[in-house]
């Protein structure tokens, strides 16, 4: 079942496009991630999921139910922790935190105070003492305190060291494991690449690739490092063949699966030495999308 | 030892060129105004008889205690009576110009973190706090003596210049008086907004120390920097004691400020910090409860302020017919009407301006929307199960309640202050009535702030100008002969004047109705629009 779908979704800001066309679904029980760079649109993306900025055009529902229009339904299944936690000053965490467990429509006490004490937050303290990470906190806090069948995070770890870090993936694993949805935005590919099921790279307000990581790496293709008794003038040139450097007293280059085989083969007529290879990171797929898309060759949509 | 004060002339001039535009504005605004007051008494007041009028009206508790005893007696002359009736209130100001200026540059940067990055840089210590502590002696300085010389400047009768360098100088040195206990209590509180409330609590407690202390014992007065700074005298005795007691222990305290900051830690203060709740009481659950929290101080004090102006009204009212019979303006001010006591003329007066008062708690209120949506903090409301036209009705119904609690203090403030001074008491009712009608009025202006809000929301603060202009016109709309039509330009040209007028029901229902149409079109216009940050 499908809980996030927007289809042809735009948002203009005066002349600025910020997204143009933006489709993306996320189904029940997965960990969705969207990933790019700031100012790429993935907040606005999200801030029209929650009914906070209207779409210009295009279709975004929730849970079947329009976003703008049936925000407040929608809302009281949804746990949204923006991407810059702003809070009161004279507001303590703990009031914080119960304020926004009510205003959502209930809340799980136990599991807060368990939560406070996870992720080592001083609930007695007022807002304007907390770092960002504690504000962070505060807002993690009281979305997980909340049973919630889709949790919207904008950059939910950028203000957190490695070990809260750990406590959050952790609480998103268990989230998943009880069957809820996560839609969650970063630019830190490796913790998307830890947490999540599907991932869609936005570039300039559009969807650039979407897919499973294994889909993407499938068409990515291979990482290799080779080094042979004789030069291979002609690397560069083979199909397939992409990002050639001169490494270690070899060559580095990334090689697409369906063509695997037959570069394969051709190397080995050099004499192989050595010859490595690894799957790409995200950060690969990534790098070379924002390559190829920025010098206008190949297009990844 | 030398090092403790390296590049205190370099952060000087730093702190000059941040606020080379506020310090200018300070400083002139208080020569303009000591000036332009020496200008209005002399000619507002021409002549002896009419000096030793108001020298009589001065002479109630409710006057003494907010200005001061009359130290003229019979020699009530222009420089006696500016000083008298300015010193005092003039010196809080400046007490609060140095206030907010000590905070700002001592806990303010250390709060925001600015001061940790001149810490890193080789700079001595103290450095920091002697150039904040030096830059507020050349500001109070300068102030002391451009006041007094343009004061003297004007060449009035009995405005000379010694007189006029002591009324300069006790502003000054109250000043700094104040600058240096600002100092201390930066050290001792943890952050700007603690530094700040409490240094004006201190103020406020020692204007009050003063207003008991003139009214029954002059000792206890002089207890007080507010209180001894008005026995300098100026223009009369002209003595310069309390000048060199205040200026001495702002050096006094200034010195302790400083040992206090060398033997602290940064970011630390003295005073223990206060553990807040873990968690929210019951009230603070929705976007009512929350609007509620974040202004309660706010508007609990301006509960208190609006009361106390309505009792400093009434407590003059004793005064109106001499008042009235001594000058031209209020006989502009008021036009006679058969059948009713000068009192009755003057109290919807009196009612319309402390209804425009009112209404900035009320319109501040609504406007704490625009606030909330801009510091990123209205995304958390809507972002969880509350719509839109709850958050807009909440902040509006809280708006409506200011409103009806503030014309209803001010009111009240007015009558009995009031009969406790008449000969013959008015009913309460009357009093609150005049006040309360204006009720329609302030709705609307509710109604205009919330179009705003749902339209323009980066043009809301028009509606103070508006404000300003209805203030203007509805206070001086008489006085400067305007035509009727001008006053019917704001909401508050229209409200009936209790209990000159006959009450027109009508009007009123219409005015709730267009305040009603207003809100929920703004409300409406918010339901519609993206949020910004």
């Amino acid at each position: 079942m499908t809980v996030v779908k927007t289809q042809g979704l735009s948002k203009t800001f005066g002349d600025f496009k910020a997204l143009d066309g933006v489709d993306i679904e996320v189904k029940e029980g997965e960990v969705f991630g969207f990933i790019g760079p700031n100012g790429a649109g993935k907040s606005t993306t999200l801030r029209v999921l929650l009914g906070i900025l209207k779409a210009s055009e295009g279709s975004a529902e929730i849970f079947g139910k329009d976003v703008w229009k049936d925000a407040v339904d929608i809302h009281k299944r949804v746990a949204y922790v923006p991407g810059d936690v702003n809070l009161w000053p004279n507001l303590t965490g703990g009031e914080v935190i119960d304020l926004f467990g009510r205003l959502r429509g209930g809340y799980d006490k136990a599991r807060r105070d368990e939560l406070i004490s996870r992720f080592g937050l001083d609930p007695g303290k007022k807002c304007r003492t907390y770092s960002k990470g504690n504000r962070q906190k505060v807002a993690l806090i009281a979305a997980f305190s909340t049973d919630a069948d889709l949790y919207i995070f904008d950059e939910p770890t950028s203000g957190l060291d490695p070990l809260m870090e750990r406590v959050f993936s952790e609480y998103v694993h268990e989230a998943k494991a009880q069957g809820k949805s996560i839609l969650l935005s970063s630019h830190i590919l490796s913790e998307v690449e830890k947490l999540c099921d599907r991932v869609a790279i936005i570039r300039k307000g559009r969807i650039i690739e979407t897919g499973t990581l294994k889909e993407m790496r499938h068409l990515t293709g291979s990482l290799m490092f080779i080094e042979t008794d004789k030069p291979i003038p002609d690397l560069a040139e083979l199909r397939g063949v992409h990002r050639v450097q001169v490494f270690d007293g070899g060559w580095s280059f990334q090689v697409d699966a369906d063509e695997l085989d037959a570069v394969v083969r051709h190397l080995s007529a050099f004499g192989i030495k050595r010859m490595e290879s690894r799957p790409p990171t995200l950060e690969d797929l990534f790098i070379r999308h924002y390559e190829e898309t920025e010098t206008g060759a190949g297009g990844g949509v | 030892m030398s090092q403790l004060f390296d590049h205190t002339w370099s952060l000087m001039r730093f702190i000059l060129r941040r606020d080379r535009v506020r310090l200018p504005i300070w400083i002139l605004s208080f020569v303009f105004v000591s000036a332009g007051i020496v200008l209005v008494f002399d000619n507002l007041y021409g002549d002896d008889i009419e000096r030793q009028a108001i020298a009589e009206t001065m002479e109630n508790p409710a006057m003494v205690a907010m200005v001061g005893p009359n130290y003229g007696g019979a020699d009530y002359t222009t420089g006696a009576m500016t000083a008298h009736e300015m010193l005092v209130m003039t010196a809080a100001i400046v007490a609060l110009m140095n206030i907010l200026l000590v905070s700002r540059h001592t806990r303010g940067d250390e709060e925001e973190g600015r001061l940790e990055l001149v810490r890193a840089l080789p700079v001595g210590q103290l450095s920091s706090l002697t150039a904040v502590l030096l830059v507020l002696t050349i500001v109070n300085t300068l102030l002391a003596v451009l006041t007094g010389v343009s004061m003297a400047a004007l060449q009035v009768e009995s405005v000379d210049l010694h007189g006029s360098l002591l009324f300069g100088a006790a502003l000054g040195a109250t000043g700094l008086f104040f600058a240096a206990l600002t100092a201390v209590f930066a050290q001792l509180t943890q952050n700007a907004r603690a530094t700040t409330g409490l240094s004006i609590a201190a103020l406020l407690v020692f204007y009050m120390i003063r207003a008991i202390g003139d009214v029954m014992s002059e000792a206890l007065s002089l207890t007080s920097p507010l209180g001894w700074i008005l026995r300098a005298k100026p223009f009369v005795e002209n003595l310069w004691w309390p000048v060199m007691l205040s200026v001495g222990l702002a050096v006094a305290l200034s010195l302790l400020a400083l040992y206090l900051n060398s033997i602290r830690d940064h970011d630390s203060g003295f005073l223990p910090t206060r553990a807040g709740r873990t968690q929210a009481p019951a009230t603070l659950r929705g976007p009512f409860g929350l609007a509620w929290r974040l202004q309660r101080t706010g508007l609990i004090a301006w509960a208190v302020a609006l009361f106390i102006l309505g009792i400093s009204y009434g407590s003059v009212l004793g005064e109106i017919e001499r008042f009235f019979e001594g000058i031209d303006l209020f006989q502009q001010l008021i036009v006679e009407q058969e059948g009713f006591s000068l009192i009755e003329l003057f109290i919807p007066v009196l009612s319309s301006v402390m209804a425009i008062l009112a209404s900035i708690p009320a319109i501040m209120v609504m406007l704490k929307v625009k606030t909330e949506e801009k510091n990123g903090r209205m995304e958390h409301v809507i972002g969880r199960s509350v719509s839109r036209w709850r958050v807009a009705f909440s902040y509006w119904l809280l708006a409506a309640l200011t409103a009806i609690t503030m014309l209803f203090l001010t009111g009240s403030g007015l009558g009995l202050a009031g009969n406790a001074v008449l000969d013959e008491d008015l009913p309460l009712g009357t009093y609150i009535g005049a006040s309360f009608v204006y009720l329609p009025a302030v709705l609307i202006m509710i109604g205009l702030a919330l179009v705003f809000i749902g339209f323009l929301p980066s043009f809301a603060s028009v509606i103070w100008l508006y404000l300003g202009l209805s203030f203007f016109v509805v206070y001086l709309g008489e006085l400067l002969q305007l035509p009727d039509w001008v006053e019917k330009l704001t909401p508050y040209g229209h409200i009936p004047a209790i209990p000159l007028d006959e009450v027109n029901y009508g009007v009123l229902a219409l005015m709730i109705a267009i305040a009603v149409l207003l809100s929920v079109a703004g409300a409406y216009g918010f339901r519609r629009r993206d949020l910004k940050t």
